[in-house]
């Protein structure tokens, strides 16, 4: 599950960055994108296309390693055999989705170790909404729910991409996800159709996780950077608003079948326009959550160092160049 | 031959012991999730818990068809005391060292467990016991490719598992505590018992961790930490039962 990639270049930094590329290569390589040909690990590509694309699948690594935390506090705490075992499956696929990303990333040159060290020390970002405590099992059915629901929205534009291996590890994923929105709806409608304690709990969590969820798909296109030669690139594939519109066409209807509500008093279809009218989230929470100041921070980032540090022995225990590697199946 | 109520109570017993092992041991290393040493470990343990959740499901589903309460009421409203698991599984996870020793003791003896039971004369636990060992074939492979890996890591590496092996073993031993009813058991053909499952286990695990270089304490000197099947634990099993059914406890009359 993921978010939008925060994406920090400006449109003139872009332009002054791709001035120094051969011209005749980058014509060759935008001509390729346009005729909807994948860019592989190997083919030639502009240093800030690179760039970018390493931030990006970063990001969205990190964010399902860091994305198992919330949710897999409540794999010992799941309610029976059946939510229990599918909590568990559904933060493994995500620990999975971190590996798949991570492996997409390094065919751009960036090692795995290198994306964790700037992960641990904070140089690396990861999805805002991560931040955010999941406070009762009810937070635990939102998320698997709505965020994966924003993330297959997310994934879906992005693997439409221009990347090869990351599209590739993408489609992977949105299959998995799929999975984990139908674990979520269900999850949710057993909590909204039933007792009036599972019903509060679960309307509480809507309630809480709300504006993390419209902050999701990042910042309002009013507000954005410049990003349209990441468009052109398709390396961006959606605008944030676009995507958010989506979101809402797709899962508040479904929200308010349910007969829960939403906490915004604006929020409506305009029958009009076909858009969704909303309040504007509160952008500077999400910035300062994004600088490191969310509830959860410096929690989630100590537990990461953490496992880090107690899995050192066992890492470097696999470097003796002098040990035979032992074959499973042997 | 036809069972009598011992048949039945040693059977029963010998199901709860063995579904809440793997229960309570599915619970814990399910907690290595979002914490292994790599990302793939994290997977790999994560697999393993499933599928001892997926087992000890199966065998809760028996003891309901022999007339004990459904899987989840069993898991999730019995205290500790009711508990018949070992205590060996219910130790907290530990380091990574400790918890893949666990893995290896405790995944030896139940692939030798099921490979027993697969000749039981009970049909439905000798069913279960066939599909299981398609899946505990990968635990234990799992397990042996990191005990011998790590033996030849690093003189860290080595010494913290060879300490791990050290202190897990006398738990180890107390997972072949014997129950009351081992003299029917046999008899009646269930189950070999546990005598000849742990000299079964001894002749699989010792001369595999020597081969990997570590030493082995001696099982003939070494007291085994019983208690566990007869519902004395450790102080670490209430607190995991409080966490596990946290939120069952609601409303356990709610569907979730």
């Amino acid at each position: 599950m993921y978010g939008n990639a925060y994406i920090e270049n400006n449109g003139k930094e872009l332009n002054s960055l791709t001035a120094n590329e051969d011209p005749i290569k980058l014509a060759e390589f935008e001509a390729r994108i346009a005729a909807g040909e994948k860019i592989e690990p190997h083919d030639w590509m502009p240093a800030e296309y690179r760039k970018q694309l390493v931030r990006m699948i970063e990001q969205h690594a990190h964010s399902e390693i860091i994305g198992a935390l919330p949710e897999g506090t409540w794999i010992t705490r799941a309610p029976g055999f059946r939510r229990k075992m599918a909590l568990m499956a559904k933060v493994q696929d995500e620990t999975g989705h971190g590996q798949l990303l991570y492996n997409a990333a390094e065919t751009l040159g960036k090692s795995r170790e290198d994306m964790t060290n700037d992960l641990i020390t904070g140089k690396s970002k990861y999805s805002n909404v991560f931040n955010y405590p999941a406070k009762t099992w009810a937070d635990s059915a939102v998320i698997a729910w709505l965020i994966d629901a924003g993330a297959i929205v997310n994934q879906l534009a992005n693997s439409k991409g221009s990347y090869g291996p990351y599209c590739r590890a993408l489609e992977r994923i949105c299959a998995e996800e799929s999975f984990h929105l139908k674990y979520g709806h269900d999850n949710v409608v057993f909590l909204a159709t039933g007792t009036p304690k599972q019903r509060e709990m679960v309307q509480d969590a809507l309630n809480r996780w709300w504006e993390p969820i419209m902050h999701f798909f990042g910042p309002s296109d009013k507000m954005s950077v410049h990003t349209e030669t990441l468009m052109k690139w398709k390396v961006k594939m959606a605008s944030n608003d676009d995507m958010r519109q989506t979101f809402l066409d797709m899962y508040v209807p479904k929200i308010w079948d349910l007969g829960l509500t939403l906490p915004d008093p604006n929020l409506r279809k305009n029958d009009e326009t076909g858009k969704w009218e909303y309040t504007e989230p509160n952008w500077e929470v999400f910035k300062q959550v994004i600088n490191g100041n969310g509830p959860c921070n410096k929690e989630r980032l100590a537990v990461r160092r953490k496992a880090e540090e107690n899995g050192r022995w066992v890492r470097q225990a696999l470097l003796n160049k002098n040990a035979k590697y032992v074959a499973p199946l042997s | 031959m036809e069972f009598t109520e011992k048949h039945v109570m040693g059977l029963k017993d010998l199901l709860y012991k063995m579904a809440d092992d793997l229960l309570i041991l599915g619970h814990r290393n399910s907690e290595w999730t979002g914490l292994g040493p790599i990302l793939e470990e994290d997977i790999a343990f994560s697999s393993m818990a499933q599928d001892k959740m997926g087992q000890s499901l199966a065998l809760y589903e028996i003891l309901h068809e022999l007339g004990e309460s459904d899987p989840d009421t069993v898991a999730f409203t019995r205290n500790d005391h009711q508990f018949h698991c070992s205590q060996l599984v219910e130790l907290p996870i530990g380091e990574y060292d400790f918890s893949l020793v666990r893995h290896f003791f405790y995944d030896h003896a139940d692939a030798i467990r099921f490979d027993m039971l697969a000749d039981t004369v009970v049909e439905p636990l000798q069913m279960v016991a066939k599909k299981f060992r398609g899946e505990i074939k990968y635990h234990t492979m799992h397990a042996n490719t990191w005990l011998k890996q790590l033996a030849q890591g690093s003189e860290e590496a080595r010494l913290r598992m060879q300490s791990a092996i050290n202190e897990t073993f006398p738990f180890a031993l107390g997972m072949f505590e014997p129950s009351e009813y081992e003299a029917e058991l046999i008899e009646a053909g269930i189950f070999q018992g546990e005598e000849a499952l742990k000299n079964q286990w001894l002749e699989t695990v010792v001369p595999l961790l020597e081969s990997y270089g570590y030493t082995v304490p001696d099982a003939s000197t070494v007291t085994p930490i019983f208690g566990g099947r007869k519902g004395v634990h450790t102080e670490y099993l209430q607190p995991l039962l409080d966490e596990m059914t946290e939120v069952f406890r609601i409303d356990p009359a709610a569907e979730w």
